[in-house]
């Protein structure tokens, strides 16, 4: 009878064994990420200043954060980086991932200087831009000293400028990825199709318009879901290169975040703006991902 | 790398030829250029930089800035150089990357081969943990780990990124172990393995790509972090993005861009060692976290 009743159990055992491998994991990710979530929007209702505390103020931090000027231009600043930074990644991701497809010498090289700054830091290309860009000690003195002493680049201390010198860094690290994911793209895409189009007469330019970039439809969905969620995440680039200066002139929403929680003791405003990054990201990711999820399987 | 080998169809004349090479050319010195820039000034006196000479060689080669940045420059308010943070880096990484793995694997293992109801949507809640604005778990985690008696440790910081790192992890397995085939599984379950036997014996075995390829992702993503160094370590746990930026940041004294540069490099040093031992692996992480399967 024990013998019976303890094989019982090994098997039931057995059964449940999978769900408690996954259940610590799982544990993890509903307390610390919605949890977490549900906590944040719950402030984003209260009036918590240093700390998190509970008065509820309904949707006081939000119509005061739509009122703040420093709110207007960070999300100012998200919209003309994104749009710059997803727009010149993935256009210059495709060029080079079509010309690197041209059967040419040296391509593993090539692709590996490519896509080493991935590997970085953004602090550390923040760091190297920094100085790089920097009229005193940078290209403008690099310049001046060559013999064109009119020459003036001061982009990353100009106020009007300085938001293209976050798109210039944030290009630089990300491109070469684009790149690999397009030219992954370009090397699935059967030949049997283009050797007929072309014995049909048709130049590489039509090949290219009409059928091959049509096929890379998946990376550039890919790639515009990759960077608009890379671009709203976008903090420590900012911190190395700019700080968010001159002036507010590179603030984004995500160094807006941060300052109004940690350092002006505003935490229900800080939360506030939380919750709407949370939300422009889950807008774009929650589609995608449940498209990819269910036609796998 | 992980890009499938076959050759485009497309053939290109003489001139066109020259043409695309020029260009590519021209895109290796862009993303060369701030390495390039990064290494020409570590090892050179300060007034080179000065005195406008970014772009030249060192005139005079010296080792003194990297020795300053390792061991000596001001960070914060102590002169220690970098040397302590980079341990602290690494006494957060190697068990942050380890505990991940390892609940990645088993994740996947169960994911894909003890399906269960709704798996795909348990799977869809622990993969959008990784995408979430970190911002949003700010708050909420600082007062967590003062809770858990965390805040400010290494330990802290260990939890804080096997969390948010677990998704990533747990998706490499699962799309790895999906190909596995499950007779094989099955025929064992019927020779009387258990669940983990099963893991160990057959699974493991084969799972040496994908491990490497999860352990080079985790490693870049948590030595590089930021946001979560600066927001959660304390004086003893901060990691070495934290100390980099607070040397390159400092507002007091002479700007040492010598120093800042080989400051840069020895945080950038253990990732770009890896990408280069191993990228194939790392593409293969980036790919598999974007087109996934």
């Amino acid at each position: 009878m024990a013998l019976s009743t303890n094989a019982d159990f090994k098997t039931r055992l057995q059964s449940w064994l999978p769900k408690l491998v996954l259940s610590p994991s799982l544990a993890l990710v509903l307390v610390f990420v919605y949890g977490f979530i549900l906590f944040s929007v719950y402030l984003s209702f209260t009036d918590s200043r240093l700390l998190p505390s509970f008065g509820w103020v309904g949707w006081e931090n939000y119509s005061k954060l739509w009122r703040l000027s420093h709110w207007e231009i960070s999300l100012k600043n998200m919209g003309v980086f994104a749009a710059l930074y997803i727009g010149i990644c993935t256009m210059l991701g495709l060029g080079l991932a079509i010309f690197l497809d041209q059967k040419i010498r040296g391509e593993g090289m090539i692709r590996t200087i490519y896509l080493y700054p991935m590997a970085l830091s953004f602090i550390v290309t923040g760091t190297a831009w920094k100085w790089f860009l920097d009229p005193g000690i940078g290209l403008e003195n690099v310049i001046q000293s060559w013999g064109w002493t009119s020459f003036e680049f001061d982009w990353i201390k100009n106020r009007d400028y300085a938001i293209y010198t976050v798109v210039l860094a944030a290009v630089w690290q990300t491109s070469g990825f684009v790149m690999a994911m397009f030219l992954a793209g370009l090397r699935g895409i059967d030949n049997e199709i283009l050797k007929a189009a072309q014995m049909d007469g048709a130049s590489n330019w039509n090949l290219y318009r009409r059928i091959i970039i049509p096929q890379l439809r998946p990376a550039f969905l890919s790639a515009f879901v990759i960077l608009s969620h890379l671009a709203i995440k976008t903090f420590d680039l900012v911190i190395a290169l700019t700080g968010g200066g001159p002036g507010r002139a590179t603030e984004l929403p995500a160094t807006f975040m941060y300052s109004y929680t940690f350092s002006r003791n505003q935490m229900g405003i800080g939360a506030a703006s939380a919750t709407i990054m949370l939300m422009t990201i889950a807008a774009i990711m929650i589609p995608y991902l449940y498209a990819e999820l269910r036609e796998k399987k | 790398m992980s890009i499938a080998t076959q050759d485009t169809a497309i053939r290109t004349g003489r001139v066109m030829r020259t043409l695309i090479y020029l260009v590519l050319l021209l895109f290796v010195l862009f993303y060369m250029l701030p390495l390039y820039v990064m290494v020409v000034n570590s090892v050179k006196p300060l007034e080179e930089i000065t005195g406008g000479g970014m772009m030249n060689l060192p005139q005079v080669f010296t080792l003194e800035p990297w020795a300053k940045a390792w061991s000596s420059a001001q960070i914060g308010v102590e002169p220690t150089g970098l040397s302590p943070y980079f341990w602290n880096s690494i006494k957060m990484v190697v068990p942050a990357v380890a505990i991940s793995t390892v609940l990645g694997a088993l994740n996947g293992y169960v994911l894909t081969k003890w399906r269960f109801k709704y798996d795909t949507i348990v799977f869809g809640l622990i993969l959008f943990a990784c995408f979430i604005p970190f911002q949003i778990v700010l708050i909420p985690m600082a007062k967590m780990l003062g809770l858990m008696g965390l805040a400010g440790t290494t330990w802290g910081l260990v939890l804080v990124h096997v969390v948010y790192g677990v998704g990533f992890t747990t998706l490499y397995f699962r799309n790895y172990y999906a190909v596995f085939p499950t007779e094989l599984i099955r025929a064992a379950q019927i020779d009387g393995a258990g669940f983990f036997q099963i893991f160990w014996r057959i699974l493991l075995p084969s799972s040496g790509p994908i491990a490497v390829v999860s352990i080079i992702w985790q490693f870049t993503n948590i030595w590089n972090d930021f946001l979560f160094g600066a927001s959660f370590a304390g004086a003893d746990s901060q990691p070495m993005t934290v100390a980099l930026n607070n040397l390159v940041q400092a507002s007091h004294g002479v700007k040492e861009y010598n120093v800042h540069f080989a400051g840069a490099i020895l945080a950038a040093l253990p990732t770009l060692l890896v990408y280069i031992v191993a990228g194939r692996y790392f593409v293969r992480g980036l790919m598999a976290g974007s087109v996934k399967g």
